[in-house]
């Protein structure tokens, strides 16, 4: 009984800490050691290597998403439109979008050949809260891929907003197809074609 | 930041002013003001896909899986290091001659210890590969982009990356290379190679884009300016989206470069009229 109490105080204690630390941790370091979690994760992890998408997708879910800000990367891609969609739009929205992100995201995983992740150096003031984390995703027979991170402090301490690939962001290079799929159906009209992406093997297949 | 404006009216080239104004009272479509010619766009845009998915995506495929890493390796290093020095002398005529020097530096290196070019040891020597052409050094000098389009087979460009694009053909040592059966395999190679290069990052485009065209549109766009920034463009405002297609004509002072190349005075003053542009940004941005 003693032992049970006892562990569960050292529990939440390790609980508590790890609350802490991540609150604490320096963008830099949580982009690091995210990507190395999830590269070790690709390097030993045979369904994943055999290209299986579902595994990959518990590891961005499990791994990635909790340090991703997905009203925050909606709201980008929405641009000057976000103030036009009602409260349940937009929650319609963060929902669709985000699939769309993690399925993206976790395609990607499955190609991956010992790659490896170089990090640029960081240097940020104490009272900075939006900063970029800079890597370089290094491949055998082709130049270095950068991929910068965008992340903002809040209340949970650091999280993604934006991720770009060679000069590229992934979430405002939506913007212009949001707005065209506005301009022609409104914001329902966009949140069915984000739908009819997702669902499973609609355009997937190919 | 009045003067950042002055010197930067009187260099907004009029011409491609004059022609983008002539293609956009052509087709307008979906009134996208980066892409005025959209209709003819998307036309040539799937010509190109039925063309890549018949022959050359096929024909990449085949190279890629016969072809071991190390010689693929050994082929984007060769027409690496022969681009290197059209690399290096738009750095230079960009204002940067540290960049220049290194360009140089990478072809000495590579060249000879890197056994013509197949190895790239410069890079392990700490001497950085860089991404130039002339679009850019337009960009650069500060020309805007102009209207976006797609060319047939060649791909998405902008009015300037065009002309850029041409003035980069008329220098390439490979397309004025001799005998002419030689030069024609060594640029069938050379495509190859980097279209098979693309492979992978095709299919994440196929996985992500609601809109195949809008998203490799957008996608050129944002990659164009972040390589003329050098990969540190300033983040663009949330809300310019439906402003007129961002003025890189306001970017660089074309007399900082001038001055480095008659004077000799370092053309660092540039970040100067960079950060001033930025505030402006975030000025209009607040508004």
């Amino acid at each position: 009984m003693f032992k049970r109490i006892f562990q569960l105080f050292l529990l939440t204690f390790a609980l508590s800490a790890g609350a802490q630390a991540n609150v604490a941790k320096t963008p830099d370091t949580l982009v690091k050691e995210v990507t190395e979690e999830v590269l070790n994760t690709l390097r030993t992890d045979a369904a994943i290597k055999a290209g299986d998408k579902k595994r990959a997708a518990e590891l961005v879910e499990t791994q990635v998403i909790p340090h991703f800000n997905f009203s925050r990367m909606t709201q980008l891609a929405m641009g000057r439109e976000w103030t036009n969609a009602s409260d349940e739009q937009k929650g319609q929205l963060i929902t669709e979008f985000r699939t769309l992100l993690v399925r993206t995201y976790s395609n990607a995983l499955t190609s991956y050949k010992n790659e490896t992740v170089e990090f640029d150096p960081f240097r940020m003031a104490p009272e900075q809260t939006d900063v970029t984390v800079k890597t370089k995703v290094v491949r055998a027979g082709g130049r270095p891929i950068p991929i910068d991170y965008a992340l903002e402090k809040n209340g949970e301490g650091w999280k993604v907003y934006d991720v770009s690939v060679a000069g590229v962001s992934l979430v405002t290079n939506y913007r212009e197809t949001f707005a065209a799929e506005i301009r022609a159906g409104g914001v329902d009209g966009l949140v069915k074609s984000l739908r009819l992406k997702n669902s499973p093997p609609a355009a997937a297949a190919k | 930041m009045t003067d950042t404006k002055k010197q930067t009216s009187n260099i907004r080239p009029v011409l491609v002013a004059a022609i983008a104004a002539t293609l956009m009272t052509g087709c307008a479509t979906s009134g996208n003001p980066k892409d005025p010619i959209e209709g003819f766009n998307r036309a040539v845009f799937s010509f190109n896909e039925t063309v890549d998915k018949a022959l050359i995506k096929p024909v990449a495929q085949g190279y890629d899986y016969i072809t071991p890493t190390p010689v693929q390796t050994g082929v984007s290093n060769f027409f690496g290091n022969i681009a290197d020095l059209w690399i290096g002398f738009n750095n230079l005529i960009q204002g940067k001659p540290g960049e220049a020097l290194s360009d140089v530096g990478r072809v000495v290196i590579n060249t000879t210890i890197g056994i013509v070019g197949l190895f790239d040891v410069a890079t392990g020597m700490g001497l950085e590969k860089h991404e130039e052409d002339f679009g850019q050094t337009l960009g650069r000098w500060g020309v805007g982009d102009g209207a976006y389009v797609v060319l047939p087979i060649i791909g998405p460009r902008t009015l300037r990356d065009t002309g850029g694009f041409l003035v980069d053909v008329w220098i390439d040592p490979v397309a004025n290379h001799d005998p002419v059966s030689v030069r024609n395999s060594a640029l069938a190679l050379r495509a190859i190679d980097m279209r098979a290069d693309f492979l992978k990052a095709e299919s994440a485009i196929e996985a992500a884009a609601l809109d195949k065209y809008a998203y490799v549109r957008d996608a050129y766009l944002q990659r164009r300016r972040s390589l003329i920034y050098d990969g540190n463009a300033p983040r663009e405002s949330p809300f310019a989206q439906l402003a007129p297609s961002e003025n890189l004509m306001n970017m660089l002072p074309i007399e900082a470069t001038w001055r480095f190349m008659l004077v000799g005075t370092p053309a660092t003053m540039g970040v100067d009229v960079m950060n001033s542009q930025r505030s402006t940004e975030l000025a209009v941005a607040s508004n």
